[in-house]
């Protein structure tokens, strides 16, 4: 079929375009929630 | 000088859902995503012109609707932030604007890779793709000047003026191929639309699918903003205390 690779891309491109993303916001997630365990923990002490 | 509060402003946890809804929403989310990537691929006709190559339509027009839906997000938070400054609107402008960068991003990177084999070129620029990569530009402007200003109220006030300004290139945007000659496709659906009704279903279950990946990243988006609020509360608690411990 013609032009399948460029469909193909396309939809690569979607889903690597989404995953990114999301990945720097779980890791931006989980980083403040460490934080705020740190602060917390250190506030109790 | 810092004029953030101790307290958490209220409805704080208004888009905070418990984990289990979240992998709920997720999974939902995924398995729609997966269907309608299904449906654009297999189910809907082949277009006859364009053949194949027309399949990245399913995803390429409901990214840009999605966009359109998240930047009318970030101007109503912008609106009502200005209006009451409460700092939760704010949460969510910033949290639209990155997301709705995303969805401009999928769109403006789809858009090429379907337009080389149908046009044989990558990009020109013409009313709708200039606007377009404009919109993108004043969005991305939008989160790098949030960067530069540290103080949070004036952040958000200049960042709230400046989004109100970046969404008048929205209907710019839009009706460019209405008013000006334009290489891109005039529009196929609604007023003097022609597309299939089969392919009209698909593309409404893929915007469907979008819209739900629009409403997980922006919930998860907004956890971020309030755990950054969390986080500078608990440092000036602590440097309040030791302050006056230190007294």
């Amino acid at each position: 079929m013609k032009n399948l690779d460029s469909v193909f891309a396309a939809y690569v491109a979607v889903w690597a375009i989404f995953f990114v993303y999301q990945f720097t916001v779980s890791r931006r997630l989980a980083r403040l929630q460490s934080e705020v365990e740190r602060l917390k923990g250190a506030e109790k002490r | 000088m810092a004029t953030l509060s101790a307290s958490t402003p209220a409805h704080a946890g208004a888009l905070r859902p418990s984990n289990g809804a979240n992998l709920l929403e997720t999974v939902l989310v995924a398995l729609l995503l997966g269907f309608a990537g299904y449906c654009a691929l297999f189910v809907a006709p082949t277009e006859k012109t364009m053949g194949v190559i027309q399949r990245i339509f399913y995803f390429h027009v409901p990214s840009w609707w999605s966009a359109f839906i998240a930047f009318a997000i970030v101007l109503v938070a912008n609106v009502a932030y200005l209006r009451g400054r409460n700092p939760k609107w704010d949460w969510l402008g910033v949290s639209a604007a990155e997301v709705g960068v995303a969805f401009v991003t999928v769109g403006l990177v789809t858009g090429p890779i379907w337009a080389h084999p149908v046009w044989r070129i990558w990009w020109t620029w013409d009313a709708r793709l200039t606007s377009a990569f404009v919109l993108w530009v004043l969005y991305v402007s939008f989160l790098l000047l949030r960067t530069l200003i540290e103080e949070p109220e004036r952040r958000a006030v200049v960042s709230a003026v400046f989004g109100i300004f970046a969404a008048v290139d929205i209907p710019l945007v839009y009706f460019s191929i209405w008013f000006f000659r334009t290489q891109h496709p005039q529009p196929v659906i609604g007023d003097g639309g022609s597309l299939d009704p089969s392919m009209g279903k698909v593309l409404l279950l893929c915007w469907a699918a979008m819209l739900g990946i629009l409403v997980v990243m922006v919930r998860q988006r907004y956890r971020v903003e309030r755990l950054r609020w969390d986080v500078d509360r608990l440092r000036l608690e602590a440097s309040q205390s030791n302050s006056e411990s230190g007294r």
